[in-house]
């Protein structure tokens, strides 16, 4: 998962202190992306912290669900942060800045309205990067087990013996 | 002589696929004391093995070799090399499917004389009727265990069936109940009752449901006349200078190429495979691929019309908790043209997993109107449109320029909408939007379809040899001991789901293949 043992071992104002206010949502220090917050935490491997908190809010814009914290997000483009994806994220990411400061924004995080960023992301959604960013996205964030709950979703029912007597028909609204 | 049989044994029926069709003609013969020997390319899997996870499963089940595809549907644009749904294992599809299990209406066996002349359309009636059909119609509810047949009670509604059923009367239709269902209401043929659980496309971990794989093929390999071969993958049926096929050439488990020697082939690996392996069985005296004199294999594939709509409520439904297909409204599967087309359609009851619900309701979609949507899951309700297709000539199957790791050229599926199907489904579409409005719906989604869970009609049965592929028995018109035996030989696909009629044709088959057998003609 996203968190890591030393980050954790961080309080809010350590963590805040030892990086820099990114966009919203995101502190960005040495070495990792931690929410605002500081409920979450991610040790960035191959990708710039500053690249992955990017990638983080492009997923979330992409697919938003208020619900969902961004330690998902961040779970779903973890991936990512691997040698053999550098180029290609950065090169990405790079397109997706470029693009937000042609519409006056200094990078896409300087968007403050959701709607400014969505608007950045339909001028780029036909490159292969958004595609490809999107498409993993579909199992990388709903493919979590651990979001299910948020939407309601229970998952396996077989080792609870089905739903035969745990409410396949409990609709009281008919 | 025994199974396991001998690769140089002569005397076997040889079965490609273990599914609806292959794994049902593989019992029967077995039964009869004919030695089969089936040629399945997946491996074996039963209910301990399946997985209550959609992905997961998916990775277990799905037949994912590379296939791909043209033509305007839009699965060519979202899923261009997952044409279908479909399973890779003994058992094939029934592993997967959802065990609705209708008897087609009398007049769609004769689709050509009902419907007249549909421009565009390469129409055909079969070679046999509803009257011909019955007995094996019958004795395929007996094996299946179909609900409200055979004084089988129905299964109970679940909250999806609910939402359904009482919108459906809202509106004013009739015919609507939980469904004939090949999954135990009551415990038979040593398999226990439904426990609602879910899942039911992912493998029945009870066994309630019907598959092949844990009732027919266990069954036929009883009798010591059935040697199942797994991770069997077909590659090109054998023939002599007679034009009858001697044997099957087929990688196993390693790789290597193996040939099994046969009386009899029959071909039962789905509508993609089947046409696959006879056109790539082509040869000196079958320039076209066997059992093509008539330029109909691979033609005329059928998906049927299908989409699918979900309901948002502003209460909870839990629609994944019970059966997958929980009901069925059949008012609308008649065939009458004042709607704009010919033919009918069922709407049935579905439900998806979140996974799933992320990768089908709207492929490629992104934003708020998506995820809000995701956002209700928990209050969603879900049908599925099933309805006949037309046959069209250039919906067809054909060998692609690309290959798969054996060196095999490739399913190319080829797939445009004709008007009628359009004009089918948006008539679905507003019907079923206004069962879940009627119902208090705050949103209504009309959904795509998915990537082809029933595929038929690319060998096409037809009385006369130049209309199709294969006669009244399934039997080749161009060569005397091939057989098809799955869906590929549907001549029209109707408006039911296509399960029991595979099983119903294989049983028949059975009986003719022992006739001819008996009689010294195979």
């Amino acid at each position: 998962m996203t968190e890591t043992m030393s980050l954790k071992a961080l309080t809010r104002r350590q963590l805040l202190t030892r990086g820099a206010a990114a966009g919203a949502s995101f502190v960005i220090g040495t070495g990792f992306v931690a929410g605002r917050d500081a409920a979450w935490a991610t040790e960035m491997d191959a990708l710039k912290p500053e690249t992955m908190a990017t990638l983080i809010q492009m997923a979330r814009d992409i697919y938003p669900h208020d619900k969902v914290g961004d330690q998902y997000y961040a779970a779903a483009v973890k991936g990512y942060d691997v040698p053999q994806e550098v180029d290609f994220v950065q090169a990405g990411i790079d397109m997706l800045n470029d693009t937000a400061s042609q519409k006056g924004f200094g990078t896409y995080l300087d968007a403050g309205w959701e709607d400014d960023r969505v608007a950045i992301l339909r001028e780029i959604e036909g490159t292969d990067f958004f595609q490809r960013i999107r498409g993993g996205l579909v199992t990388g964030l709903y493919n979590q087990k651990e979001v299910w709950p948020i939407f309601g979703y229970e998952g396996e029912s077989y080792s609870k013996g089905g739903y035969l007597y745990r409410g396949f028909d409990d609709i009281s609204w008919i | 002589m025994a199974a396991p049989f001998d690769m140089n044994d002569d005397s076997v029926v040889v079965i490609i696929g273990t599914g609806a069709g292959g794994g049902v003609l593989a019992n029967e013969l077995a039964q009869k004391g004919i030695s089969v020997v089936a040629l399945e390319a997946g491996g074996r899997y039963l209910p301990e093995d399946y997985i209550n996870d959609e992905w997961d499963s998916f990775g277990q089940l799905a037949w994912t070799d590379t296939r791909t595809t043209s033509g305007e549907w839009r699965v060519s644009e979202d899923f261009p090399n997952l044409p279908a749904w479909i399973v890779k294992a003994v058992g094939g599809t029934s592993t997967h499917w959802a065990g609705a299990s209708l008897r087609f209406q009398d007049h769609e066996w004769k689709a050509r004389t009902t419907y007249g002349e549909v421009e565009g359309a390469n129409l055909l009636d079969w070679p046999i009727d509803g009257t011909e059909m019955a007995p094996f119609y019958d004795r395929a509810e007996k094996k299946l265990g179909v609900t409200r047949t055979n004084d089988i009670p129905g299964l109970p509604g679940s909250n999806n069936y609910k939402v359904f059923e009482a919108g459906a009367k809202k509106i004013g239709y009739k015919e609507v109940h939980t469904g004939r269902m090949a999954i135990n209401s009551v415990e038979r043929d040593g398999r226990m009752a439904c426990q609602q659980t879910g899942f039911c496309f992912q493998g029945c971990k009870w066994g309630a449901k019907w598959s092949a794989a844990y009732t027919d093929i266990p069954a036929g390999e009883a009798t010591g006349n059935l040697e199942v071969r797994t991770k069997a993958h077909a590659a090109r049926i054998l023939h002599d200078d007679a034009g009858r096929v001697t044997g099957v050439e087929y990688f196993d488990e390693n790789g290597d190429l193996q040939m099994q020697k046969a009386r009899v082939v029959c071909v039962a690996g789905n509508s993609f495979e089947s046409p696959r392996l006879l056109l790539n069985s082509s040869s000196s005296m079958f320039p076209d691929g066997l059992a093509n004199s008539s330029g109909q294999v691979g033609r005329n594939y059928m998906r049927h019309t299908t989409g699918s709509v979900y309901g948002i409520f502003e209460q909870p439904v839990h629609m994944y908790r019970g059966t997958t297909m929980a009901g069925i409204i059949q008012d609308e599967a008649k065939h009458d043209p004042s709607r704009g087309f010919v033919g009918g359609y069922e709407l049935e009851t579905l439900s998806l997993g979140l996974p799933f619900m992320a990768a089908f309701l709207d492929p490629g979609s992104w934003g708020r109107s998506f995820t809000t949507a995701l956002d209700s899951y928990e209050n969603m309700a879900g049908m599925w449109i099933v309805g006949e297709d037309m046959p069209q000539e250039a919906n067809r199957v054909t060998l692609s320029d690309a290959e798969d790791g054996f060196g095999l050229k490739v399913a190319n599926v080829n797939f445009t909408d004709h008007p009628n199907d359009t004009a089918m489904r948006n008539h679905a579409y507003q019907q079923g939007m206004a069962i879940y409005d009627a119902m208090g719906a705050t949103r209504t989604m009309p959904t795509p379809p998915y990537p082809s869970t029933h595929n038929l009609g690319t060998n096409r049965m037809s009385e006369r040899p130049e209309d199709g592929v294969v006669n009244a028995n399934g039997r080749a018109h161009d060569v005397p001991n091939l057989y098809v035996s799955d869906g590929s030989q549907f001549t029209t696909g109707a408006a039911e789901n296509p399960t029991l009629t595979i099983v119903a044709l294989a049983i028949r088959q059975a009986e003719h293949i022992a006739g001819e057998l008996n009689r010294g003609n195979l």
